[in-house]
């Protein structure tokens, strides 16, 4: 996994709480496979009215967040189903940072397996982050996981992030491997544990 | 053997008489013995209660998650193990995960697979039109055929809604951990387990080591008191819960839910109160297990049998909070309140009674949720603060995870039978098990004569991705989950309700209070 420290660049507002998963990756690409460019169909229903029929009013569609790198948005960003490929979506059209008051639980657990940082600020500090890009469009915003802080314009925001997470986003730690070093535990665990829940294997007859 | 603290079990009275207080005494009073020490009387508590089971009193998260924790890492993380863990169609990003590591599955025996998200539920099962969908449902046959794991495919009479297999097929019991790579895992804790959604990557890494990484959520308790209404439905309460306590409402909590009412449900209800847990932002829903769901699950294929479901009831009897056991939240409802509810936006929290009408952005106050109700009734085609009951719908399905078991299709059957509907709709039962039981019940016939389709099992015109879509534009009361923007299929309106609701809906032609229609008819 790619490792993260800092981010800078265009952000994006999407001043919309609720956001869920099926927005960002409607169903219908589920079928898709990772190499078939996702990014291509994020917020495929927001973003175009038609097949390819851009809506301009979409955010991303603006000429200035094209681009972006940082998504700002308003509370309980990614809730809904648990695909993770919303959050390849995310990450093949470019954007590494999603900054929200809240995330859906499922979701921000997929994103920090992507190397996508999802960046807690309260409600207040993300309506105000999402007006000064607005009234900024070109902006470039700088996000810190070390510091922990969002610089945007003259503008310095603390966020939150789960330490767990941060520290696997800062050294791109995969989950397989740390796991792979407790084998002996999980062995042992097996063993006990068929014996004191032999009423846990599903019976064979089935 | 419960631990709960000695906590006001001595009441004094004068210096010299001690009476045990009956409300919290433990139940083994040879463990507990009286002493006087000057003015006090001091009671001794053995065993359990003595100095080493002086633990704090648990609440049944507490207890699953150290029956499952294998290692804690210092920085707080625990790894679990799990009990259960269920495939899909949709699984297909972490089985390429593990052939990219050349990796097997390392519990074949704990994992199962189904065929529910892309089943058609019309036309030929086997030769399916859509070369797109037929490749996702042999892609999850050839993975679980590689790798050992007893799929329940489009062959099997056994398949279904993942989420209604599990249950039905007694794979899923009170004690276990559950994980899926969908959502609604949440559904399974209605047995008393702990389940919960987890992502591809995840569902790669349990494939590969049959555990998974997790921070222990908080610990929040849903309490229904009172007695619901009749035509009241577990649907009716989830979405009066979830309208009130918003769609984040319980974001990083583990939900027990609790109260009179809840106990009061059947499976089948506490199943559909589980289900949409998730639509709260809970990271799992749970109810203690009792002798309803010990009943639910004797006798199911792949349950414990004889002695050993003995045993197993013996430690699931013990799963239930500790009376004093403290949750990080509380939240409190009257199930006598509680009216048929049904949804009018664009996420499950936009629910009101049957009897109210749509809200009117230009009577609120803040302007961001006025933004958000305009937009919502925007997309759903309806004129601000118009009468929920004047809201005609187009079709309606009744199906999902959440509401096409057999009690489900009693209810809608039920307001149905020798009616008929004024629209079109399509009924797909949450398993094949369910369907044929359907029909041996004749609810098939009720359906049909009433003018619905009949479908086979899957998950149907829940999600849309079989090509069971509702067109765009149209309007359909549905007994799903979830009623975002397109979640039925591009531009699709969905009004989420109980499925008496959905059946009243067929009849009238419009969003309608069910409980007029029932007269001498019970759901
Ligand atoms: S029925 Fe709907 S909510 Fe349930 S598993 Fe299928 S798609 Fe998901």
């Amino acid at each position: 996994m790619e490792k993260f420290t800092t981010l800078t660049g265009p952000a994006c507002p999407i001043n919309q709480s609720n956001v869920n998963t099926d927005q960002i990756l409607p169903a219908r690409y589920l079928k898709w496979t990772r190499g078939m460019g996702l990014g291509k169909v994020l917020f495929h229903d927001l973003r175009f009215r038609a097949a390819e029929d851009e809506n301009p009013d979409f955010p991303l569609n603006k000429p200035a967040w094209r681009d972006a790198k940082i998504l700002v948005a308003a509370r309980n960003f990614g809730c809904g189903s648990s695909r993770e490929a919303a959050v390849y979506a995310l990450c093949d059209y470019g954007i590494r940072c999603v900054i929200a008051p809240s995330f859906g639980d499922i979701f921000a657990g997929n994103a920090v397996q992507n190397g996508l940082l999802t960046a807690a600020v309260t409600d207040d500090e993300a309506a105000e982050i999402i007006v000064l890009l607005t009234q900024m469009p070109t902006l470039h915003v700088r996000v810190d996981l070390e510091h922990q802080d969002i610089v945007c314009g003259d503008r310095t925001y603390r966020f939150t992030v789960d330490p767990v997470r941060r520290a696997r986003l800062l050294n791109g730690w995969d989950d397989i491997d740390l796991t792979e070093s407790y084998r002996a535990q999980i062995a042992a665990f097996r063993v006990k544990d068929r014996e004191e829940r032999a009423w846990a294997t599903p019976a064979a007859g089935g | 053997m419960p631990s709960r603290p000695a906590r006001c079990c001595v009441r004094m009275c004068g210096d010299s008489d001690a009476t045990i207080d009956e409300t919290c005494a433990p139940p083994d009073r040879s463990s507990l013995t009286l002493v006087q020490s000057g003015s006090y009387t001091i009671l001794i508590v053995q065993g359990a209660y003595g100095p080493t089971g002086m633990s704090q009193p648990q609440t049944i998260i507490d207890k699953l998650w150290s029956s499952h924790e294998i290692v804690r890492r210092h920085d707080g993380e625990s790894l679990l193990w799990v009990d259960r863990h269920y495939v899909h169609e949709g699984s297909f990003h972490a089985f390429a995960k593990l052939d990219q590591r050349g990796a097997k599955v390392a519990e074949p025996g704990l994992t199962f697979g189904v065929a529910d998200h892309y089943v058609p539920t019309r036309g030929s099962r086997y030769d399916i039109a859509n070369s797109e969908i037929a490749r996702m449902v042999r892609q999850v046959e050839s993975n679980t055929k590689k790798h050992d794991i007893r799929l329940f495919g489009l062959d099997d009479p056994r398949q279904g809604i993942v989420h209604v297999v599990g249950p039905e097929q007694g794979l899923s019991l009170p004690g276990l951990l559950i994980v899926c790579g969908d959502s609604h895992t949440s559904t399974h804790g209605a047995l008393g387990a702990y389940a919960f959604g987890i992502g591809a990557s995840e569902v790669a890494h349990v494939l590969m080591t049959q555990t998974i990484w997790q921070k222990k959520p908080q610990r929040m308790r849903i309490t229904v008191t009172g007695k619901t209404a009749p035509g009241i439905s577990a649907k009716d309460i989830v979405l009066s819960i979830i309208s009130q306590i918003g769609a984040d409402g319980a974001t990083g909590c583990a939900v027990e839910f609790a109260g009179s009412a809840i106990r009061a449900l059947s499976m089948e209800g506490r199943l559909t109160l589980c289900n949409m847990s998730i639509e709260a932002g809970a990271r799992c829903g749970l109810i203690a297990p009792d002798a309803a769901a010990f009943a639910y699950v004797k006798g199911r294929p792949y349950a414990p049998a004889g002695a050993e479901f003995d045993r197993a009831v013996e430690v699931w009897s013990k799963l239930a909070s500790d009376e004093n056991a403290e949750f990080d939240r509380e939240v409190s409802l009257d199930g006598g309140q509680i009216a048929p509810i049904v949804t009018w936006g664009i996420s499950p929290q936009d629910a009101l009674p049957i009897d109210a009408s749509a809200p009117d952005p230009a009577r609120e106050p803040n302007t961001e949720r006025a933004k958000y109700l305009r937009d919502a009734l925007d997309y759903m085609g309806i004129a601000p603060g118009k009468r929920l009951t004047d809201i005609a719908v187009d079709r309606v399905f009744i199906g999902s995870c959440t509401n096409a078991r057999i009690e489900d299709l009693r209810a809608a059957a039920a307001v149905l039978a020798g009616r008929t509907s004024k629209v079109p709709g399509l009924v797909s039962a949450g398993s094949s098990l369910v369907k044929r039981q359907a029909e041996q019940e004749g609810l098939d016939r009720i359906f049909r004569d009433a003018g619905l389709e009949w479908g086979e099992s899957g998950c149907s015109m829940c999600v849309g991705i079989n090509g069971d879509l509702v067109a765009p534009g149209e309007r359909c009361a549905s007994t799903t989950n979830r009623n975002f923007r397109g979640r039925q299929g591009p531009g699709a309106r969905t009004h989420l309700m109980s499925p008496a609701m959905v059946a009243a809906a067929a009849v009238a032609g419009h969003l309608a209070d069910v409980r007029k229609l029932l007269g001498s008819r019970t759901v």
